[in-house]
């Protein structure tokens, strides 16, 4: 059976077609006036966020806005020395890095059940599965707090951890990438001697690159800046993770705008660096292919 | 090398209704043997070939190479080797990653093993290859690293499941070649699943032919092709097709539209006349008993001989196809009316019933009329 996999440009050369159309494409195009507006929206805030943690709080209050007239490094010393931050950090990076591992762990082993394994009742527990991705977070809260309860678990770390281990949607990710890779590798394998978890490491796993990578972004950044969660299961300041110790920064009354822009661009650099790292994976993603 | 023992096989796929993929498949494959599976696409061919490679589990019969049962065994456990039709080959590996892969999970030893993998690479010219990814190879290059894959740690026999089907003409044959000199030099015993009957006919020791997961005939090729067993065998191996034409004997004779031929030992009743397109040529006139009238449809011209098309006439069969091969000198125009002369010594006789072929018991020759 043929497959629908292109062997790789780099043992093609480019057409010459190709070649023109890579000479032209820094050249302006229609879409560019579209898509320069807004990007330039999307940057907005980003850059807001920039320019108010590097401004007095009066040059953050002004209106219209403006540059501020001297950089204000003293918005960071002010946020690390000030709150709790450093603690923060690691709680979220505890938690993020925990649940990571084991969403790629476990979503990538139940996705391949479900892909592969035959055995009793697995449509059915793959229909409920999406079904619970059909319910919002909202509804399950106040049941998951119960549970959580019940564990011991509230206000201690483990709370963000443990209902997070495994998401319904990374499963149901990684069985549809399971699915589009052929059954024939994972048969030569059992063939070559592989027992089924090394057909699993050695050959599946390898392949499924940018879909991992894709699951850890996603999971990292729904972790990273989740803020209803904790708000529900933590309390106290020392186990409270980034996104709640930020709120800290708003006042009922008045708010250290600056602080909270400089405490919140700290907040995001993980992210944006995990971002370009793993975008690398994703331009990188296997082109090649053994399968004619 | 081994001695394969195929004993009622049966494969049923669960469903409403279930799915007989096997039937009773029984087959001794020699020592050494290649035996080429053929049969059109849903007959069981590879399934025959999961199941001696442990990737379909068997509903019953016994799978024996040299004397052990293997039918419970993993497909790791057997020592038997595959060939993909896809080649299946490990896409982020090197071509020498690929080759050591099935070592590797063996757990050669690092010496063995690189002498091994040159060894194969070498045979099979992939030593330039080696540090290739299978991306970055044509489809005669990866076909040959999947051979390779499967040479390497020499094992009891040899599975290939449609290897040259996603080649290009030309490499397929040349690949065709390869595979049978490989066979020749290695001498293991080897199973090959094909749709293509050039293919099987000329790299099969012993074909099987397939349909519906029976097994329809195995021998030689030539025997097959020569002495079909039955009317799906005549139909299936050979191109063009055997030609077949309804008709009835009594007391011994055949009649069917203007043909009279003696057929001994065929007992009376409905029968369908056989005759390859090789048993038929293009008459003059005379040939009281032994021709044929055909209006002409087209003619395939394939430059060493035209293969003539067309309709029989004056029979039962007026709507039966005939094709019968000719020099390039003979080429008739459409719709031309043509006498076709049937060399009785190519006619094969077949119960219509039962779709078996009848055994004559002497030559078939002309009738005289009474």
């Amino acid at each position: 059976m043929p497959y629908p996999t292109e062997p790789p440009a780099l043992v093609k050369p480019l057409p010459d077609d190709d070649l023109s159309q890579a000479a032209h494409s820094h050249r302006p195009s229609p879409w560019h006036f579209l898509l320069l507006p807004l990007s330039l929206v999307m940057l907005t805030p980003l850059v807001w966020m920039v320019v108010t943690a590097v401004s007095t709080p009066e040059e953050s209050r002004q209106f219209p806005p403006a540059l501020p007239t001297s950089i204000q490094w003293s918005n960071f010393a002010d946020v690390w020395a000030g709150s709790p931050f450093g603690h923060w950090l690691v709680n979220t990076a505890i938690v993020s890095g925990v649940v990571l591992v084991s969403n790629l762990v476990l979503c990538s082993t139940a996705g391949y059940a479900f892909a592969r394994l035959r055995f009793r009742g697995s449509g059915l527990a793959f229909m409920l599965l999406l079904t619970t991705l059909m319910v919002p977070f909202q509804v399950v809260l106040i049941p998951t707090l119960l549970i959580v309860k019940s564990f011991g678990l509230i206000d201690h770390l483990g709370a963000l951890i443990v209902p997070n281990l495994v998401t319904a949607f990374g499963v149901f990710m990684m069985r549809q990438f399971f699915l589009a890779l052929p059954p024939d590798l994972e048969e030569a394998g059992r063939i070559d001697g592989a027992s089924r978890l090394g057909v699993f490491m050695k050959i599946l796993l390898p392949l499924m690159g940018p879909p991992l990578a894709t699951l850890a972004i996603l999971t990292f950044l729904s972790i990273w800046n989740d803020f209803l969660w904790p708000l529900v299961a933590i309390q106290s300041p020392e186990n409270m993770t980034m996104q709640l110790g930020l709120s800290t920064f708003q006042g009922a009354h008045l708010t250290d705008w600056p602080l909270l822009m400089a405490a919140t661009l700290m907040s995001q650099l993980p992210v944006i660096v995990l971002f370009l790292l793993a975008q690398r994976v994703f331009v990188r993603s296997i082109a090649s292919s053994g399968i004619k | 090398m081994a001695l394969i023992v195929l004993e009622g096989l049966r494969k049923v796929y669960p469903g409403k209704p279930p799915v007989v993929a096997l039937e009773g498949l029984d087959l001794t494959i020699e020592d050494g043997e290649l035996v080429a599976f053929v049969g059109p696409s849903g007959c069981g061919k590879s399934t025959v070939l999961r199941c001696v490679a442990g990737l379909e589990r068997l509903s019953a019969g016994r799978v024996i190479i040299d004397g052990r049962e293997i039918q419970e065994l993993p497909p790791g456990k057997r020592d038997i080797a595959m060939v993909f039709q896809s080649y299946a080959l490990y896409p982020h590996l090197t071509v020498y990653k690929n080759l050591a892969f099935p070592l590797k999970e063996r757990h050669v030893p690092r010496n063995r093993l690189d002498a091994e993998v040159r060894r194969v690479a070498e045979m099979l010219e992939l030593t330039p290859l080696l540090r290739r990814r299978p991306g970055q190879l044509s489809g005669g290059q990866r076909q040959r690293v999947a051979m390779g894959r499967a040479l390497v740690r020499e094992p009891l026999a040899f599975l290939l499941d449609e290897p040259l089907s996603n080649l290009d003409a030309k490499l397929r044959t040349q690949m065709r070649t390869e595979i049978a000199a490989i066979h020749r030099r290695l001498g293991i015993t080897s199973i090959y699943v094909t749709h293509d009957q050039v293919e099987a006919m000329t790299l099969g020791q012993r074909i099987v032919v397939m349909r519906d997961g029976q097994l329809q005939q195995a021998g030689p090729p030539a025997e097959v092709y020569e002495n079909p067993a039955n009317l799906f065998v005549a139909g299936f191996l050979g191109t063009p097709s055997m030609n077949l034409l309804t008709g009835r004997t009594h007391r011994g004779v055949l009649s069917a539209g203007p043909l009279r031929l003696v057929v001994p030992g065929a007992p009376d009743g409905d029968a369908v006349l056989g005759i390859r397109p090789e048993g038929l040529s293009a008459a003059g006139a005379g040939g009281e008993g032994t021709c044929l009238e055909m209006v002409v449809s087209h003619v395939e011209a394939l430059g060493n001989e035209n293969l003539v098309h067309g309709w029989v006439t004056g029979t039962e069969d007026s709507a039966m196809p005939l094709v019968f091969r000719a020099p390039p000198r003979v080429n008739p125009r459409g719709q031309e009316r043509l006498s076709v002369r049937i060399d009785p010594a190519h006619l094969l006789v077949f119960d219509k019933a039962s779709e078996k072929r009848i055994p004559l018991s002497g030559p078939v020759a002309p009738a005289r009329r009474l």
